[in-house]
């Protein structure tokens, strides 16, 4: 059974949107570019851009914030995160089964910044009886997190007015949890007010989400303990929200990590494929295009075993394992 | 002598020596780290850069890693480097990177170290930077 990850938002600290300066730019750029070109009908210029012009004009890597699905195939849909890409997923729900088909729905939270809960109160679902919401978090203020933001003068619909049938459930890191057919274990990483790590084990595959996680490769401790937690995945979702230089000066503590730190702890932890993740919003398409060039390159440079696949999230992107 | 490639990133490995010459040109010290950069030779790193840091300040001396003969830099390694410039800015001190390879030009470029430090091309144009004392000092060993 092939095992699908979606990316419904890859952006950290708060969404963004392309705005109208960049959308002229990037016009300028195509049409440059087509000149000379025989493109007279959308099929020939919709496979034109698909191949000729660069991801970074031809799309953008998006702007909402941190939402992932991990799809096995089952009914019941597996979340990581609520940040505002959640609203598009719950509308994609709604359009594949309609608002009448009941659903449930099982996320996992890294923490509870605002970014990362700020989805939920867009979350088409929530409002509709019938459906079941599970939210799992270690932090044991996970409930009192996303009432708050639903509470007067910040919402007009109150919690306790969604529809859904809304559970919390506390876990415990380290220990591991068996919930619509994955094996999921959380660990403790260093971002303020904690957050943490999932592994997801399926069919023998593994997938970790490790955002908001400022790693710290020059204590051994910490070294070990995340290279025990990425062992031999087949994918991780890394938080590089930072260049190296940033990460380890003016923004030391700020609890994010590089691309860099990303992928020589993937490679040391013997991880297939690395996505970079949680971008950060002052990056435009262009300098988070050229990041991942950048990041393919030191794979290169730094490879002393297999090769790293590396990908860039944006948002919209599926991967299939 | 380069070592030969290892894993960049090790959980608990021995730690190695890394050689660190140095050389005095009038008030500015050049030190030369050679080989690999990884978790494995940064203590080595460290330590070699550690007894020169302190006397880089204002008045004192200026410093010049010279980045030949240092073929990997790993982030720990960088961390390293950026810990010592920390502390030579905030004692008003100046330190200059030259001669880097071009790989870890390369990872100087995608760690965005290359915004952090002065970078350039040789030692007697490091040596130009910091100090004309040290550059005359420089020219008068090498008959330049």
């Amino acid at each position: 059974m092939a095992l699908w990850v979606t990316f419904w938002g890859t952006r950290g600290s708060i969404p963004v949107s392309l705005d109208s300066a960049s959308i002229r730019d990037k016009l300028a750029h195509a049409i440059v570019a087509a000149s000379g070109k025989r493109l007279d009908t959308q099929e020939k210029a919709r496979a034109w851009v698909d191949s000729e012009l660069g991801f970074a004009v031809s799309h953008t890597f998006g702007g909402n914030s941190a939402c992932v699905q991990l799809d096995g195939g089952d009914a019941e849909h597996v979340l990581c995160d609520l940040g505002s890409g959640v609203r598009a997923f719950g509308n994609h729900v709604f359009n594949r089964d309609g608002p009448s088909k009941p659903n449930v729905f099982h996320v996992f939270q890294s923490h509870l910044h605002w970014d990362h809960i700020m989805g939920f109160p867009f979350f088409a679902p929530a409002y509709v009886p019938g459906n079941r919401i599970r939210i799992y978090g270690c932090h044991t203020n996970l409930e009192e997190a996303l009432r708050r933001q639903q509470d007067p003068p910040s919402f007009p619909v109150p919690f306790d007015r969604l529809g859904a049938s809304i559970e919390f459930v506390t876990l415990q890191p380290g220990r591991s949890y068996e919930v619509a057919g994955w094996s999921v274990t959380a660990k403790l990483q260093s971002h303020s007010g904690d957050s943490y790590g999932y592994r997801f084990v399926r069919d023998g595959r593994i997938i970790v989400y490790s955002t908001d996680s400022e790693h710290r490769l020059d204590v051994p401790d910490a070294v070990e303990g995340a290279a025990t937690f990425f062992a031999d995945a087949d994918l991780v979702i890394f938080d590089a929200m930072y260049s190296l230089a940033d990460a380890v000066s003016v923004k030391e503590d700020w609890g994010h990590s590089s691309n860099v730190v990303g992928v020589e702890l993937c490679q040391l932890a013997n991880v297939k494929h690395l996505v970079l993740f949680h971008h950060e919003p002052a990056n435009n398409d262009e300098r988070i295009a050229q990041i991942w060039r950048e990041t393919l390159r030191y794979e290169e440079i730094s490879r002393t075993g297999e090769p790293l696949r590396i990908s860039v999230a944006y948002d919209g992107l599926e991967i299939e394992l | 002598m380069i070592d030969a490639p290892q894993a960049c990133l090790t959980v608990r490995g021995p730690s190695r020596s890394m050689h660190v010459s140095q050389e005095r040109y009038g008030d500015a010290m050049v030190l030369t780290p050679i080989g690999r950069v990884d978790n494995s030779t940064t203590d080595g790193l460290k330590s070699g850069l550690d007894a020169y840091v302190a006397s880089c300040r204002a008045g004192g001396d200026r410093l010049v890693l010279d980045f030949s003969k240092v073929d990997y830099i790993s982030s720990v390694g960088l961390r390293v480097l950026m810990l010592a410039a920390k502390q030579i800015r905030e004692q008003g001190g100046s330190i200059v990177v030259a001669a880097l390879q071009p790989v870890v030009r390369e990872i100087f470029e995608i760690s965005r170290f290359n915004l952090v430090f002065q970078c350039v091309g040789s030692v007697r144009e490091a040596l130009a930077k910091v100090s004309p004392t040290a550059l005359a000092a420089y020219d008068s060993a090498h008959g330049t």
